[in-house]
């Protein structure tokens, strides 16, 4: 059962990370191009959400290219002591990576539909910006970046292409489920090849039906 | 109490331009922006709350300097000590009628729990015959109900000028009548100020104060 437990656990502490991660990234990102006026914040957009579209072991190879010890910040985090290829820590930045675009969209039209009279109104009650995002924006977008991490998290769950290119194949190190998953049926170990696949599915599902369940524009109602 | 207020604000949108340019003082004690949607009586209004920034002007209240241009004064919303009532009375949907009322006592990063009553938000709760919708959210109360609380929730900081924007307007026809004379009998009892914007002629006669008329951005 190790051969189940340890890899699960190393994926849903990674996921976790990575979920986290994009909470804060994702959602400062997605307010900032929200309020942003400006020609340029559509190509940003643009490439922010290139993760959603590039290959996985495309993301990876730029992953190492950048932080390998020869990569630009690679080697200047070399110096500070920090490793990431082949660690825990490099899967979760590619999860990270990869997931980055479900929250951050989710997030942005999440801040979009929140009416700015609704803003405005804490300001001429004396609200300074940063109170009017923790007590009106964020809020009332909730709904909708709950939803978008939700998504982020089971993608995060099943993240393959990009995590084993920065972190590898290490048991117990850095073989979280997915990687697991193909080391097994490599090795003709189909029980616990289909144990894996039956845990991932199932999380993955729950998942979905929790953030269709939040999604704005689903349910309406504003807590009874 | 005055309002001394000149603004010019030039606006842009797509090949459309509509120019601001207001000028107007008075010291009744109900001052009446009269005139058609479009006229800019709600930019004038964001404007002196300062909420839109004018290209050129200035605007006092009681003698403090919200605004100018030339002495490179303009004061946040969050300081300028004018209270606000939006048209659709914008109350938050995520916090309870209480919540709402006692929004602007706290200007701390985090909105305070449900349930923890300042004496001031129990005051307006009780004048405004609030009590039985105290624990509701704004989407389970009525229409004169929602703008008892909007009214509560600017009133609650003390302010010496309120602005109202078009505050009957999301009213039925019955109730109209009775919120102007709350508005009025309010008024009665407490040192404010009220500047109402309207395009109704009912209004204007019900409030029967300083009417400045408002015509295509400018005073008629």
């Amino acid at each position: 059962m190790d051969g189940v437990w340890i890899p699960l656990a190393l994926t849903l502490k990674v996921a976790l990370w990575a979920t986290a991660i994009n909470l804060v990234l994702g959602v400062a990102v997605a307010f900032g191009l929200a309020r942003w006026r400006s020609p340029a914040r559509e190509v940003v957009d643009s490439v922010l959400t290139l993760p959603l579209v590039l290959p996985p072991t495309v993301l990876g190879y730029y992953l190492l290219v950048l932080l390998g010890r020869r990569g630009v910040f690679g080697a200047w985090l070399d110096r500070l002591g920090i490793e990431l290829v082949f660690t825990w820590q490099g899967a979760v930045i590619a999860s990270t990576l990869v997931a980055f675009p479900l929250v951050q969209k989710a997030a942005r039209a999440a801040f979009e539909a929140v009416d700015p009279q609704l803003e405005d109104a804490a300001r001429v009650l004396g609200l300074r910006e940063v109170a009017v995002f923790f007590r009106v924006s964020l809020p009332l977008a909730a709904r909708g970046i709950t939803a978008g991490a939700l998504l982020a998290f089971a993608r995060a769950l099943g993240e393959f292409g990009a995590t084993l290119m920065i972190a590898g194949n290490l048991p117990g190190r850095t073989q979280t489920l997915s990687v697991a998953i193909y080391a097994a049926v490599q090795a003709g170990d189909d029980r616990t090849a289909g144990l894996m696949v039956a845990v991932v599915s199932v999380t993955c599902v729950v998942a979905l039906l929790l953030a269709g369940w939040l999604a704005p524009g689903r349910v309406r109602r504003v807590r009874p | 109490m005055s309002v001394d207020v000149a603004i010019r604000k030039d606006l842009r949108a797509d090949d459309r331009h509509f120019r601001l340019d207001v000028a107007f003082a008075s010291e009744h004690r109900r001052i009446v922006l009269f005139g058609p949607s479009g006229a800019g009586k709600s930019l004038t209004l964001r404007a002196m709350a300062g909420l839109l920034s004018p290209d050129a002007g200035h605007v006092r209240v009681d003698g403090r300097t919200l605004f100018d241009r030339d002495a490179g004064v303009d004061l946040r919303a969050s300081e300028r000590g004018v209270a606000y009532v939006f048209q659709d009375y914008a109350l938050f949907p995520h916090l309870t009628v209480a919540q709402n009322i006692g929004f602007g006592l706290h200007r701390g990063w985090f909105n305070p729990r449900r349930g923890t009553h300042d004496a001031r938000v129990r005051h307006w709760i009780d004048t405004f015959e609030l009590a039985g919708v105290a624990g509701s959210y704004p989407s389970r109360i009525s229409g004169g109900q929602r703008q008892r609380v909007a009214l509560a929730r600017a009133l609650i900081a003390e302010p010496r000028l309120v602005l109202l924007d078009e505050p009957f307007a999301a009213l039925d026809p019955a109730l109209r009548g009775r919120m102007r004379a709350e508005l009025l009998a309010l008024q009665a009892r407490l040192d404010i100020q009220l500047l109402v914007i309207t395009h109704d002629p009912a209004d204007v006669d019900a409030l029967d104060g300083h009417t400045i008329e408002l015509r295509d951005g400018r005073v008629a």
